[in-house]
């Protein structure tokens, strides 16, 4: 299972442009790169994050292989009203993992 | 002794010809027009921060931006990073809905050569706005094993 770290606010004002930075554990191992035989290692890089806030998208992201390993991606969201912020990694050989915080607006 | 000059002349050639085949400015063009689909893209209004001299080109901090109100009437759509020196043009699209509030975005990529990079803005109203930045690379990504 991957690790992830998620560094948001618990709360915040009906308004408030607030920050999301996230990062997850993952090799992004790219492809192009060899083993100490000189076989080609495969492809295993997250392709695609997105960020649900109460459902409705609010950011997305497509990754290719040059995205760093252990993604950070760090962004924006207006705090409307309390609910569940919904955060879905997914990429090759089925990875998919999924978090989840509660935003309260005061 | 052959002249300096034609040594000079010799590695310049050297390192043209012996460029990987990846990598090059026509496969950013390629992928480019592949995300504005063959729309005009003017210069201006995004913002590229990104180091100029990159010690360590396995991980390369970027923080990419674009001046926009970020209303359901007028935001900015997507925010997509493209280089000219690693094996693959695209590097990310980050989408953003009106509710994301910034147009902004930090994240960590690879650069396996000192290379131009481009961000490229997709505004609701259907523009294309961009941003190059040129970086040196002293340790390239990709090369351990």
């Amino acid at each position: 299972m991957a690790r992830t770290l998620i560094t948001m606010p618990e709360r915040a004002r009906r308004g408030e442009v607030i920050e999301i930075r996230t990062l997850i554990s993952h090799a992004m191992e790219t492809g192009y790169r060899r083993d100490a035989d000189g076989r080609l290692l495969p492809r295993d890089i997250l392709r695609r994050f997105t960020c649900r806030y109460d459902g409705e998208l609010v950011f997305g992201a497509e990754l290719h292989a040059a995205v760093a390993a252990n993604p950070y991606i760090a962004f924006h969201t207006v705090a409307t009203a309390t609910g569940v912020l919904a955060f879905s990694w997914e990429g090759d050989n089925d990875f998919v993992h999924t978090e989840s915080r509660t935003l309260v607006v005061t | 002794m052959p002249s300096t000059r034609r040594l000079w002349l010799a590695a310049g050639l050297g390192s043209v010809l012996l460029r990987p085949a990846w990598g090059t400015p026509e496969a950013l063009e390629a992928a480019l027009r592949e995300f504005t689909g063959g729309a005009p893209v003017r210069e201006g209004r995004v913002r590229f921060e990104i180091a100029p001299l990159v010690e360590n080109g396995n991980t390369v901090p970027i923080t990419i931006a674009a001046e926009s109100p970020m209303t359901a009437a007028d935001h900015v759509q997507a925010l997509a990073v493209f280089n000219s020196g690693n094996p693959q043009p695209q590097v990310a699209v980050f989408r953003f809905g009106p509710r994301a509030g910034r147009a902004l975005v930090h994240t960590r990529i690879r650069l396996s050569d000192s290379q131009r990079l481009l961000a490229v803005a997709r505004t609701s109203d259907g523009n294309y706005w961009s941003r190059s930045a040129d970086v040196i690379v002293t340790i390239a990504a990709c090369v351990e094993s």
